[in-house]
């Protein structure tokens, strides 16, 4: 769907623009201030420890299978939300918005209790298959994934409510199944609601703290992401941890900016 | 899909102020209340004197009627950044000295910080000992999962002494960010052991089990307290310094496993 532009004449309203600045900068100030406070003399020395790099590449891998595994699973959970009606569907809807209001650490002990060496499942898992997730990089995108989820069923599912029905019913109508319908109707139909989801849940992911912790621990090379990394940097060198938050920003910035460019039809 | 969404949209919204309305009306409440005559005394101290500080802090309150005394119990390390950077406290515990060193070389702390207890580790194994740890060596066993503190805070550093001091090479399965949270891996059983205080332990009665080793005696943490320079409320703060280095203070302190300095 070509993205039409319309100018609406009249003045510019400053009751509008007046909050959007300010709502501007307090958004960026914080930004503006990690880098007017780096330490740019030392800033190479400090970016030539490998720590830097293994968070790093272990934040963009972890992420990036968060991501996977959300879309895997969420998109067919936003479709079930939108287009099928069954009973208690409004409490399934509350049910999936429940790991964003749940503080991250509380997420991270209710995965311990579930998928835990000792949890319902994780029991089982140990027992049967030798599987256990915590400490182990699988957990770390386990806990991203739970955090980052309802970002992308929201997101889809939004956009599922929003397309127009017409199209899926002309299909049916014209023979197809409804997982064809599904296939090359509806997901193209909603491809930059599900791509947009799919960066806010990346996003979630990357920044994930306070899940991963809890759930898959902190060692290096194979838990410690890049927000593990700046926390305990911050406890005795504010600076490497500033530094690290630079990277962790650069990057996330970067490539968020070249994915919306090209997925999403922003104007 | 009868319904126009725009309805469902607003009842959302309208939720969603309502509760906005809420938590605004109670955060006003909560700043009223304080602002009053009473006083309120602010102690920053360590994770690992939650339980016998709140025990002090009732003492305290039950004694000086009209105050009350609000805790900041986490890491040592974080809690000295916060100072640093202008957090209102009146008095700071730390779990070793180097992080009273950053408050002190920040000349925020009013006088010389005082040891006022000792705090050394145990091995922590959960009650039916899965991995039947029974000595410092048996952590370097690598099928065993064992959780260290981090070597940035206290309770690392003191592991990463003992563990030299012993010669004992032990690859952990995680550096986590505080004591209590390696404390919390071995309750939940998914560690078959972590290093942590003996008052951690103590305090976890019946949750985990102690096991005590010789080396724990060349890593001992010494704990020291200090009024901060900029205290809100100075004479308080002083008030319940001398209350921890004074006998009741102790024994509270070695009832919750401490030792004396």
């Amino acid at each position: 769907m070509p993205a039409v532009r319309t100018r609406v004449p009249g003045r510019v309203p400053w009751v509008l623009v007046l909050p959007a600045l300010a709502g501007l900068a307090f958004l960026v100030l914080p930004l503006a201030g990690l880098v007017i406070r780096a330490p740019w003399a030392t800033l190479l020395t400090r970016l030539g420890e490998p720590q830097v790099w293994d968070a790093l590449r272990l934040s963009l891998i972890t992420a990036t299978a968060a991501t996977a595994v959300c879309l895997l699973f969420g998109v067919p959970l936003a479709w079930l939300l939108a287009r099928i009606t069954f009973p208690g569907r409004r409490l399934v809807r509350a049910l999936v918005t429940v790991p964003l209001v749940l503080p991250p650490v509380v997420g991270g002990v209710a995965l311990l209790l579930v998928l835990g060496r000792r949890g319902l499942l994780g029991r089982w898992l140990d027992a049967a298959f030798g599987v256990s997730l915590p400490f182990t990089t699988a957990g770390v995108v386990v806990a991203q994934a739970f955090v980052a989820m309802p970002f992308l069923v929201i997101s889809v599912e939004g956009a599922l409510r929003a397309a127009d029905l017409r199209y899926e019913e002309a299909a049916a109508t014209l023979g197809a199944s409804r997982w064809t319908t599904f296939r090359r109707v509806t997901l193209p139909l909603v491809a930059p609601g599900l791509a947009a989801g799919a960066i806010l849940c990346w996003a979630r992911a990357l920044g994930e703290f306070g899940a991963t912790i809890t759930f898959a621990g902190n060692f290096p090379g194979r838990t410690q992401t890049m927000p593990l990394a700046v926390y305990l940097a911050l406890e005795t060198d504010p600076q490497a941890a500033i530094v690290l938050s630079l990277v962790l920003l650069a990057v996330s910035v970067i490539v968020l900016a070249s994915l919306r460019d090209r997925w999403v039809n922003t104007p | 899909m009868a319904r126009p969404p725009s309805r469902r949209v607003r009842s959302l919204l309208g939720a969603a102020l309502a509760v906005l309305t809420a938590l605004a009306a109670v955060g006003c409440g909560s700043t009223e209340s304080s602002s009053g005559d009473d006083r309120t005394l602010v102690v920053f101290a360590a994770a690992s004197l939650t339980e016998s500080f709140t025990a002090l802090g009732k003492t305290f309150e039950s004694s000086h009627p009209g105050v009350s005394v609000k805790f900041n119990f986490a890491g040592s390390s974080a809690l000295a950044q916060q100072i640093v950077q202008g957090a209102p406290a009146d008095v700071f515990a730390s779990a070793n000295p180097a992080t009273m060193a950053t408050v002190a070389d920040a000349k925020l702390a009013a006088g010389q910080p005082r040891v006022f207890v000792k705090n050394r580790l145990e091995i922590a194994v959960p009650p039916d000992n899965p991995g039947n740890v029974r000595t410092l060596q048996d952590l370097a066993n690598p099928a065993l999962k064992v959780v260290l503190c981090a070597e940035q805070v206290p309770c690392g550093g003191a592991a990463t002494r003992a563990l030299a001091a012993a010669g004992v090479k032990v690859r952990p399965v995680s550096e986590e960010k505080d004591v209590k949270a390696a404390l919390t891996k071995v309750q939940l059983g998914e560690a078959d052991a972590a290093l942590v205080y003996r008052t951690d332990v103590e305090a976890a009665a019946g949750k985990v089990r102690g096991i005590e080793f010789p080396e724990a005696a060349k890593a001992v943490n010494e704990y020291p307290i200090v009024t901060l320079a900029e205290a809100p409320q100075p004479d308080l703060a002083g008030g319940f310094v001398r209350l921890v280095l004074s006998e009741r203070g102790r024994t509270a302190l070695t009832r919750a496993g401490f030792e004396s300095p």
